[in-house]
């Protein structure tokens, strides 16, 4: 029982951070209509650049998860502007695959100025657990701060989207942006902003991920990436809460799986439950059905 | 009198030609579409109800009605796009409850889209080919390892798709991506299209939409000669009123998903209903 | 009109005359000795991405699916080949030539069930939720084999999973893949099966089958009302383009002396993914130019050592800039309407 409920809380730790990444993605989904498949690697970016205030520059953990997040929301923009904007008329297709281009170009610009070795970064939050049921239950503390964390970044990006100005021309750029632009909104400014938000959340995964996990290297973004993308979809891309479950799902699932089912097969469990669930509901959990109007 | 009751004995069909538009037509043959008590409600939304109509085998019937009245509803219905909520639909005396479009093709439905559905990245001829899909076949082999199935079938599916496009003249464009064709020409294609998959009845959404009073002419003039050429019955949704009471024998008009009148074209133009529907009470406009 | 007829003529052959061509020349420099040795090593990786890019096209382009785990159906065929070759030489002492038809035949047919297995659950979807199912199952695949183990006991193959406990010669042990393997694939097999993909996958669009499965790509619902069975035609597409793709991977796979399922990866799909939507989505000939020129360019970037995959990246990127922003695209097509008059076509969508 109480070897369930650490996997469960271990597995709802990772999940959060699958969350706080699939936000990202499919925030970005909403409104631009791309695959942003350079996301994974953001995260990667805002790990290496929390890694070297720690490291190099010696600053406080919190100036590091701060410095991060800036240089992330700058890369998130500067990437919508350089290479996705150019292409809003474009083919999806032809967006994928730029996205993709952007990702290589990341992967390696990182392996220049970093190395390809792998670096061992050291948590920003305190080691150490605490212990409950008379000392067989350990939750670290890096899992409650991260499911702490993610459940501010949800309520606050809940909020923010819900309530706010901004947050009312997201919704409105997403469901049609012609339309939007005539009612006066800038779509320009909003898809940036998006991205922003996005890129400045995949730094707080970065440092949460690499807290947990601690080896870092340019490739590190790729397979959460592609975990939260798929996490995404699991709970409906497009759908902001449909991120949130599907991510703590897919946490809870992926460390279940590997606990009880077969270590070596754990991402082929996860992979198997979005399967049975897209043909359950092929638009995820909370995804919207689409008819075609005929 | 006798077929009459031979045709009752195996469908399950309610007596007959009491919902016929025209009764007096060539309802003597078993008609080729039968609907009876046909409804769909979309979440909580009656959009057709009650929906009765027989069509005989070569008619040419207009389904009229103000927008929103439901009527690309109920070719979605035939054509099975939606599944009824209820009612019977029986094309050639065959039930289709539980089809699929595709079956439904194949019992002998064929239609043209209201927002053009062409193949816009295929050639004209191409479009007109996968009409023949059924029609003309081989298998994926023969065509694969280009065995003599394949020739022959290539060579039969040429001839009658330009036999087909000959009908309106659109021989010429054959080879033409079907996408680039001008807006009337492209509704021609999609009917052309649907004749090729050998219907015993066609229906046609709104067919002179964006046509200009020449082309609108010359497509009444082709509708008819469609029918005696190839003897089908044609039912079209349209709204020029024009098109409507110059070839339609019977004329059935929807409003708000029932129908509130059918019958020819005189009797539907003098009913008072049908001018409320579209005109709305002349007494409440005033006060 | 004669004109035209030329024209389609030079159009519908032209994959072949291409690979011909290139085969023709390739060969030459061989006999001369003028081929340097690191080109050599090119050529059957070359050969088999072109299979995969031009096969990954029947989906992508012809069908109009978005898959993202094309690697996977070449790792079974890659893997498959491996086991087979070693078997039918070892029980039937078969000679390499008909060892490695074996291996291609049995690769492909076993990559086209799987791809009929996976189709069922895929074709069920469409769009974003299509493509991300392919990714699944193509790290479903890649983790699978990690578990399996083969080994040939005398006349008998055994499996395992994650036993690696297996009597006789382990011909295949999970995640540390198929190694010592005998590489008995040939730059001339390799070109044989460029025309049979293309032979197959020319025949299959411009033929009844394959207009359907373009019909579908255009517009499901009014292929439906013209009778066309979505579902079979699909299908169709789909399992073909696995079985090509598995007889790519047998060719692949019988290349190298080893080889481990992490070569399957997720960016292994992409990067035919990338060949395909570079050569021109539903282009043929664009397939086989793109999975050449780029399978080649990082190859012979390495001059830029360290800097070779970012300039492959920056090139990547700016290809996808220069031939899809509109206000570009506007600008070379007036300026090509300048230079003749004729040509009306915009960007490469041809067939």
């Amino acid at each position: 029982m109480t070897m369930f409920l650490s996997n469960l809380i271990s597995g709802i730790s990772l999940g959060s951070v699958y969350a706080i990444i699939a936000l990202g993605y499919t925030m970005v989904y909403g409104i631009a209509k791309m695959l942003n498949f350079a996301h994974g690697d953001v995260i990667m970016v805002g790990a290496y650049i929390c890694f070297c205030c720690l490291y190099n520059l010696g600053l406080p953990p919190a100036v590091g998860v701060l410095a991060s997040m800036a240089v992330c929301t700058l890369l998130g923009i500067l990437i919508e502007r350089l290479a996705y904007k150019p292409l809003r008329q474009a083919t999806s297709l032809a967006v994928l695959i730029t996205a993709i281009g952007m990702s290589y170009f990341l992967q390696n610009l990182a392996q220049m100025i970093w190395g390809a070795n792998p670096k061992s970064f050291q948590t920003v939050i305190p080691a150490g657990s605490l212990t409950l049921m008379g000392g067989e239950l350990k939750i670290s503390y890096v899992s409650m701060v991260t499911i702490a964390a993610s459940v501010v970044v949800m309520v606050a990006l809940s909020l923010f989207v819900g309530r706010s100005k901004m947050g009312r021309a997201m919704r409105c750029v997403s469901e049609d942006k012609g339309a939007a632009q005539l009612m006066g909104v800038n779509v320009d400014l909003t898809i940036s902003v998006t991205f922003a938000i996005g890129s400045a959340l995949a730094a707080i995964a970065g440092v949460l991920m690499c807290s947990a996990y601690p080896t870092l290297k340019p490739t590190t973004g790729s397979m959460p990436g592609i975990k939260a993308f798929t996490a995404a979809v699991f709970g409906g891309i497009g759908s902001i809460p449909g991120a949130m479950v599907g991510g703590i799902l897919l946490g809870v699932i992926e460390i279940l799986g590997r606990a009880y089912v077969s270590s070596e097969l754990g991402d082929a469990f996860v992979f198997a439950v979005l399967i049975l669930v897209l043909l359950v509901r092929p638009t995820g959990l909370l995804g919207k059905k689409i008819q075609e109007k005929v | 009198m006798s077929e009459n009751v031979k045709r009752k004995s195996n469908t399950k069909m309610v007596p007959f030609p009491s919902r016929a538009i025209v009764p007096e037509r060539d309802l003597g043959k078993r008609p080729v579409l039968e609907c009876s008590h046909l409804g769909i409600d979309f979440g909580g939304l009656r959009a057709v109800d009650d929906f009765n109509l027989t069509i005989g085998k070569t008619e040419i019937a207009g389904l009229i009605g103000p927008n929103g009245a439901g009527k690309t509803t109920v070719f979605n219905l035939l054509t099975k796009v939606y599944q009824p909520t209820s009612g019977t639909i029986m094309v050639n005396g065959k039930d289709t409850a539980g089809m699929n479009t595709v079956q439904a093709n194949r019992l002998g439905l064929a239609r043209t889209f209201q927002n053009i559905r062409l193949f816009n990245q295929m050639t004209v001829e191409d479009n007109v080919r996968i009409g023949l899909h059924n029609q003309i076949s081989y298998g994926m082999f023969s065509g694969v390892l280009r065995l003599p199935p394949y020739w022959i079938g290539e060579k039969k599916q040429h001839e009658k798709a330009m036999d087909l496009l000959s009908i309106f003249h659109m021989e010429d464009l054959a080879n033409e991506k079907a996408g680039s064709l001008p807006y009337g020409a492209q509704r021609r294609l999609e009917i052309v299209r649907a004749l090729a998959t050998n219907p015993s009845l066609l229906l046609l959404d709104e067919p002179a939409a964006g046509m200009n009073p020449k082309e609108t002419e010359e497509l009444m003039e082709n509708i008819i000669k469609i029918r005696d050429q190839f003897q089908i019955a044609i039912m079209l949704i349209e709204h020029d009123m024009n098109l409507v009471m110059g070839i339609c024998e019977g004329i059935c008009v929807l409003n708000f998903g029932k129908v509130i009148a059918k019958g020819t074209a005189d009797e539907i133009q003098q009913n008072p209903e049908v001018i409320e529907a579209y005109l709305g009470r002349q007494r409440e406009d005033e006060e | 009109m004669k004109k035209t007829t030329v024209s389609k003529l030079v159009h519908k052959y032209l994959p072949y005359v291409v690979v011909i061509a290139a085969f023709a020349v390739c060969q030459s420099m061989i006999s001369a000795g003028t081929m340097p040795r690191t080109t050599k090593t090119l050529l059957i990786p070359v050969c088999t991405y072109i299979v995969m890019a031009v096969s990954l096209n029947l989906t992508v382009g012809i069908s109009g699916e978005l898959s993202l785990g094309h690697a996977g159906f070449m790792s079974i065929g890659a893997f498959t080949g491996i086991v087979i070759a070693a078997y039918t030489q070892q029980v039937f002492n078969c000679s390499e030539l008909l060892q490695l038809l074996f291996a291609i035949l049995a690769g492909g047919i076993m990559a086209g069930i799987m791809g009929f297995l996976i189709g069922i659950p895929v074709l069920r979807l469409q769009g974003d939720y299509l493509a991300i199912v392919t990714l699944a199952f193509g790290e479903i695949i890649r983790n699978v084999l990690n578990c399996i183990y083969i080994s040939l006991d005398g006349n008998a193959l055994r499996f395992s999973f994650n036993r690696p406990d297996l009597p006789g010669q382990l011909l295949f042990r999970g995640p540390t893949g198929a190694t010592g393997v005998n590489r008995i694939a040939t730059f001339t097999a390799g070109f044989l099966l460029v025309l049979f993909t293309l032979f197959v996958v020319l025949n299959l669009i411009h033929s009844r089958s394959g207009r359907a499965i373009m019909a579908i790509r255009d517009n499901k619902i009014a292929a439906e009302s013209c009778g066309i069975d979505v579902t079979k035609y699909r299908m169709m597409a789909f399992v073909t383009s696995a079985a090509l793709a598995g007889m790519g991977g047998a060719l692949f796979g019988l290349n190298y002396s080893t080889l481990v399922p992490a070569n399957f990866s997720f960016n292994a799909s992409i990067l035919i993914l990338v060949y395909v939507v570079l050569g021109g989505i539903g282009n043929i000939t664009g397939s086989i130019v793109a999975a050449t020129v780029l399978y080649v360019l990082p190859e012979k970037l390495r001059a830029f050592a360290d800097y070779r995959m970012l300039v492959y990246a920056v090139v990547l990127i700016a290809v996808m800039l220069l031939t899809n922003n509109q206000t570009i695209k506007n600008f070379l097509v007036s300026f090509r309407e300048k230079g003749h008059e004729k040509s009306g076509k915009k960007g490469g969508e041809a067939v």
